[in-house]
């Protein structure tokens, strides 16, 4: 198969196991491509990719921006603090405006659920979700499988335990659905209170016992604390939530495996993840982000390739 | 085997000819020390470890580096044919800057395959020359002005005529054949 079953990338929820597969090998190709000494290629070159960014982020913008150049193709970035949204612009508006100056692809980051699949019904564009919301965000989590796979050689079998917020982190459910479709195990790890009603629903088992779920789990994947989503108090204090559920270098050190730490960033250390931790050999958190570029290459290299 | 395909090599013409192009560039390097051979993914990665393999049955001091270059990000026909190709592995685990590369491909047919290899060839560095060697070059249907310095056969063919070549790693034998195919 060599072509994606989808038009645009809203979430990993629509993709098959061997779209996911597709991805990867095509992202194994990109990942050689920008270790050489030229890292470019040609194939996107007669492409025009519009980045909106509703919403702030670090990463994921530069990650995509570089995965774009790294294509050859030609960008315009929007961000939303200083754009005619704050005059009152609907999105649909002010995508088809920019849509008029001939953009193929839009990729989008949105503090709304679902923004990215209401914005692909009405418009005439290829869409990847780059965040909406508590949703999805689908390339953070097929960099994260990309990253499992590249280090373990298969994602398949493997117990991985996403650590933390998961009530207010769309990295949380893509990366479930993600790592079910590829034939992982998954258990969820935090407060009851940062815990989705019902994600038992999904096949993921809950444990709140942080020392369990890392001596069950061969990757442990933790999750910022999202406190600019949170209007209310969901755990006492900072300093008690680090205390349980926090991973620290003596933890690390008393389970009898090595296990691989994973965090898809920003860190906040000290809170999540002490910095010897973050900074040690069992964390990829580096190789994640240089991952990024290449799967982010490869997603916008078959959407893009892919006949109407 | 149907009756309007033509054998162009059979298998002992096909081992002649790599002997040949072998002697070739030796008659035209001498000592290889500054050379490296690259494959075009996928078929041409086969002769160009042919080559190799000749070269250094010939003489033992001539081991040449070889590598496999993949050219689906520079095609110039991605969005214009089809779904995007799946792209292959490419092995160049050596520096091309200011080397001698002897770049090969099975069949030279429109020339954009080979425009496309030097473009990635040349993302891995400046080398000092190039040369082209193909198994089959097709005459009469080029669409860039690309030709081959070492050539295995020339064939005269017309369009609608495919040229099949199979090796004993893949298909078993060494053999170039060509044929109509059908309902095209």
């Amino acid at each position: 198969m060599s072509k994606l079953s989808v038009e645009h990338l809203l979430g990993i929820k629509h993709l098959q196991k061997e779209d996911l597969e597709l991805i990867f090998s095509t992202a194994d190709n990109f990942k050689q491509v920008i270790n050489r000494p030229i890292k470019k290629v040609p194939s996107l070159r007669d492409i025009t990719i519009a980045n909106l960014f509703f919403e702030n982020s670090t990463r994921t913008k530069l990650s995509f921006e570089l995965a774009e150049k790294r294509l050859s193709a030609d960008i315009i970035n929007f961000s939303s603090a200083n754009s005619s949204v704050k005059k009152g612009e609907t999105l649909i508006d002010t995508v088809n405006n920019i849509l008029s100056m001939k953009v193929d692809m839009v990729v989008m980051r949105h503090p709304n659920p679902g923004a990215a699949e209401f914005l692909s019904k009405h418009v005439d564009a290829k869409i990847v979700n780059a965040g909406d919301g508590a949703h999805e965000h689908p390339t953070q989590a097929l960099l994260d499988a990309f990253s499992i796979r590249e280090k373990y050689g298969d994602v398949n079998g493997k117990n991985v335990v996403i650590v933390g917020d998961i009530l207010h982190s769309r990295v949380a459910l893509s990366n479930i659905f993600c790592l079910q479709k590829l034939g992982a195990n998954v258990k969820v790890c935090g407060p009851l209170t940062l815990i989705p009603k019902h994600i038992k629903t999904l096949g993921v088992e809950v444990v709140t016992n942080l020392k369990e779920a890392l001596k069950w789990c061969d990757v442990a994947m933790m999750l910022r604390i999202q406190l600019e989503r949170q209007d209310m108090k969901f755990f006492p204090s900072l300093r008690e939530y680090s205390m349980l559920y926090g991973l620290d270098k003596q933890l690390l050190d008393s389970l009898d495996k090595q296990i691989t730490v994973m965090h898809p960033g920003p860190i906040n250390r000290g809170v999540e993840i002490t910095s010897d931790v973050a900074d040690s050999k069992q964390s990829i958190i580096l190789n994640q982000v240089e991952n990024g570029v290449a799967v982010r290459m490869a997603v916008l290299y078959l959407l893009a390739g892919k006949k109407e | 085997m149907k009756h309007s395909d033509r054998i162009i090599l059979d298998s002992k013409q096909f081992d002649l000819t790599i002997k040949r192009l072998s002697h070739q560039l030796i008659e035209n390097y001498n000592d290889f020390s500054n050379t490296i051979i690259i494959g075009l993914q996928p078929r041409g990665t086969f002769l160009a470890k042919r080559i190799q393999e000749e070269l250094h049955s010939i003489n033992k001091d001539y081991s040449i580096q070889l590598g496999a270059l993949d050219v689906t990000f520079y095609r110039d026909d991605y969005r214009r044919q089809g779904d995007p190709l799946v792209p292959n592995e490419t092995e160049m685990n050596f520096e091309i800057e200011n080397k001698n590369v002897i770049l090969v491909d099975d069949v030279l047919f429109t020339g954009r395959t080979i425009r496309s290899g030097l473009d990635a060839m040349l993302s891995f560095g400046r080398p000092s020359k190039v040369e082209l060697m193909v198994l089959i070059n097709r005459r009469y249907e080029r669409h860039l002005p690309i030709q081959a310095d070492y050539i295995g056969k020339n064939v005269h063919s017309v369009v609608s005529e495919r040229v099949k070549v199979t090796w004993k790693e893949t298909d078993g034998n060494d053999e170039v054949t060509l044929y109509t195919p059908d309902n095209e």
